[in-house]
């Protein structure tokens, strides 16, 4: 990071500056209406009774009525689906990470016939995104009994995280000096105690990045729990939003709340995860 | 990549372990060696094994299973015993709810290309330099990013429904004019979904490109400003060339996410309507999982598959082959 801040005071030191400036703050502008003012009003509109909403949309909500809100939050369903994304979206991660950081160790870090096979064979899994095997996926969940279930959701999302996380953290447990390899196996640490000990807590930036990328992977999902869940309490938040609006599609300012407070968590990780994201991207984008 | 460059290029002590135990005691297996061989597939299998598993029974299994599943009239429940050969195939192809499907997924798939590309690439160029609030105004642009798309896909229904805010807004600055049924009118509709897919998508290209902005050394702009380039010339012969790996990925990534859409479209419309924003991934799940046509369903799913596939191969070919570090192309060679 140190590095980018000098490039960045270098590049303000450049030419064109004064043109281009202008520019920038216009964009910015721009882009910061665009993508703030619907979020804004969907929270505004939300604390609006409907006849104010019909009248307008645009004000201010006049009075304040935290009703829908109030609804929300003091009823089952949005607990519910809010503690069923996070069990299922934190069993996701856990397993993806877990196994993935394993596999990439494997896959790093040892000598063997048929390696570079068997990255290929986890990598090739960026072709298949879930949406494309989600109906012979649902069919085997159906033999395995695990319809309706949460492992049914959770089992499958992990399995589809792998990919990411060994396209990440291989190049990343590679890149680490084999010396230190050596200095654990000649004080007597076996090669899974350096694993854990030692490769673990150094490949912890790449580790923060992939969960995230699995979290919000699942936290997102839609698709899966739509065609896994036929019980109202199992739904996760984002098929709960589609069905909370299929029920209440006449109360558009409930509707609306709801959607904004399922926004909310997402919106609150993000905040203070966005770095790691970011990161995340640009480590794709180096392989 | 070969098995000896691999090999070369392990770092660890398992590469100088084993030359050693290559050497002169290959020829005569001690006991010693024998041990520390079953312990390395001992460790191998406990680490490989389980994710390898889960990959197989949950990622390859089900597309396996897929094309079997693809052959048969199945509905989905009971026996799987009605075989008809290639019959779900050419059924889609004479379909012409599927063939329109398939158009509006490459129409969505080239506007995001000709449209969110060039708009991100020129964001990113304008916002890489420091300026008051930089940092705050990529956190606003990746937000939407990161929401999930369903929540996405409800919020603007509502916003986009008639006379709902959208609507208002346009009257309140003037251009009631252009109001329209933005989800009702079968002419707009696909390019409502549009908008709506590049409100959510937009920001990642951006913060992408910005990522592989910062990565250009400053040196390589400064010389170029030296020597008499102007801030377009450095623009387009300089950062341009540099920012092509990253290009690259993002067309890849967005021609993969557009030709699976499937969350917005059917949280907005349901591909309606009377299909007029249907995409392959929405009427896949109408015909296949809705109408129980689930041997119909999954042939759909294995030919977008392929379109993925043949892009890929393709991309592959003609694009990525010239990233040095392009692990992505691995995938596909």
């Amino acid at each position: 990071m140190a590095a980018l801040a000098t490039a960045d005071r270098a590049r303000s030191r450049g030419h064109g500056r004064w043109t281009i400036i202008p520019a920038t703050y216009l964009v910015s502008i721009v882009i910061l209406g665009l993508t703030i003012v619907p979020l804004l009003y969907v929270f505004l509109d939300g604390a609006k009774s409907n006849g104010q909403l019909g009248e307008n949309s645009i004000a201010l909500p006049h009075p304040w009525v935290w009703a829908n809100y109030g609804s929300i939050l003091t009823t089952a369903p949005f607990w519910q689906f809010l503690g069923n994304s996070a069990l299922i979206a934190t069993v996701a991660t856990v397993l993806a990470v877990g196994l993935g950081s394993m596999a990439a160790f494997a896959l790093s870090r040892y000598a063997f016939r048929g390696r570079e096979l068997y990255y290929t064979l986890f990598i090739s899994g960026l072709l298949f995104p879930i949406v494309m095997a989600a109906l012979p996926l649902f069919a085997l969940l159906q033999d395995l009994g695990l319809t309706d279930n949460w492992l049914g959701v959770a089992l499958p999302e992990a399995a589809f995280s792998l990919p990411i996380t060994m396209l990440i953290l291989r190049p990343f447990m590679r890149a680490i000096p084999g010396d230190l390899e050596d200095a654990a196996l000649v004080d007597g640490a076996g090669r899974l105690r350096f694993f854990v000990q030692i490769l673990i807590p150094l490949c912890k930036p790449a580790l923060v990045t992939v969960s995230l990328l699995a979290f919000v992977t699942s936290w997102n999902q839609f698709l899966l729990p739509l065609l896994v869940f036929t019980t109202q309490s199992h739904f996760t938040l984002p098929v709960g939003v589609s069905v909370y609006q299929s029920t209440y599609s006449s109360n558009t300012a409930l509707i609306l709340a709801f959607t904004m407070m399922a926004a909310v968590p997402a919106l609150a990780v993000f905040v203070f995860a966005e770095r790691y994201l970011v990161a995340g991207a640009a480590g794709a984008v180096k392989g | 990549m070969t098995r000896s460059t691999a090999d070369a290029g392990l770092t660890g002590p398992a590469a100088t372990a084993e030359a050693v135990a290559a050497g002169p005691r290959a020829a005569r297996p001690t006991s010693w060696s024998r041990r520390r061989r079953l312990r390395k597939t001992t460790e191998l299998s406990i680490l490989l094994g389980p994710g390898l598993v889960l990959f197989i029974l949950f990622v390859l299994g089900p597309i396996a299973v897929g094309i079997y599943y693809s052959l048969y009239n199945w509905d989905g429940y009971g026996p799987v015993s009605d075989f008809i050969g290639l019959k779900n195939y050419t059924y889609a192809f004479k379909s012409d709810d599927f063939v329109t499907a398939i158009l509006h997924t490459l129409l969505l798939t080239g506007l995001a290309l000709v449209i969110q590309g060039p708009l991100s690439l020129g964001i990113a160029l304008l916002l890489n330099r420091k300026f008051r609030g930089r940092s705050f105004m990529r956190l606003v642009i990746f937000a939407p990013y990161v929401l999930p798309p369903a929540v996405t896909a409800v919020m603007w229904s509502l916003l986009l429904q008639p006379d709902g805010f959208t609507d208002q807004v346009f009257r309140a600055v003037g251009l009631g004019g252009l109001v329209s049924l933005w989800l009702a009118n079968q002419h707009i509709v696909l390019y409502t979904n549009f908008v709506v897919l590049s409100w959510q998508y937009l920001g990642f290209g951006i913060v992408l490109l910005l990522a592989g902005l910062q990565g250009i050394p400053i040196e390589l702009k400064e010389a170029a400003a030296i020597d008499g380039a102007t801030a377009w010339q450095v623009t387009r012969r300089v950062v341009l060339p540099l920012l092509g790996p990253t290009i690259r990925i993002w067309v890849f990534i967005t021609v993969i996410g557009s030709l699976q859409v499937f969350d917005i479209i059917w949280l907005m419309t349901q591909g309606g309507p009377a299909g007029a924003s249907d995409s392959m991934a929405t009427y896949m799940y109408r015909t296949g999982f809705q109408n129980q046509a689930f041997g119909y369903g999954t042939a759909v799913s294995i030919i977008m598959f392929i379109f993925c596939l043949v892009f890929c191969l393709a991309y592959q070919r003609f694009a990525l082959r010239r990233d040095t570090a392009g692990a992505l192309t691995r995938a596909v060679v």
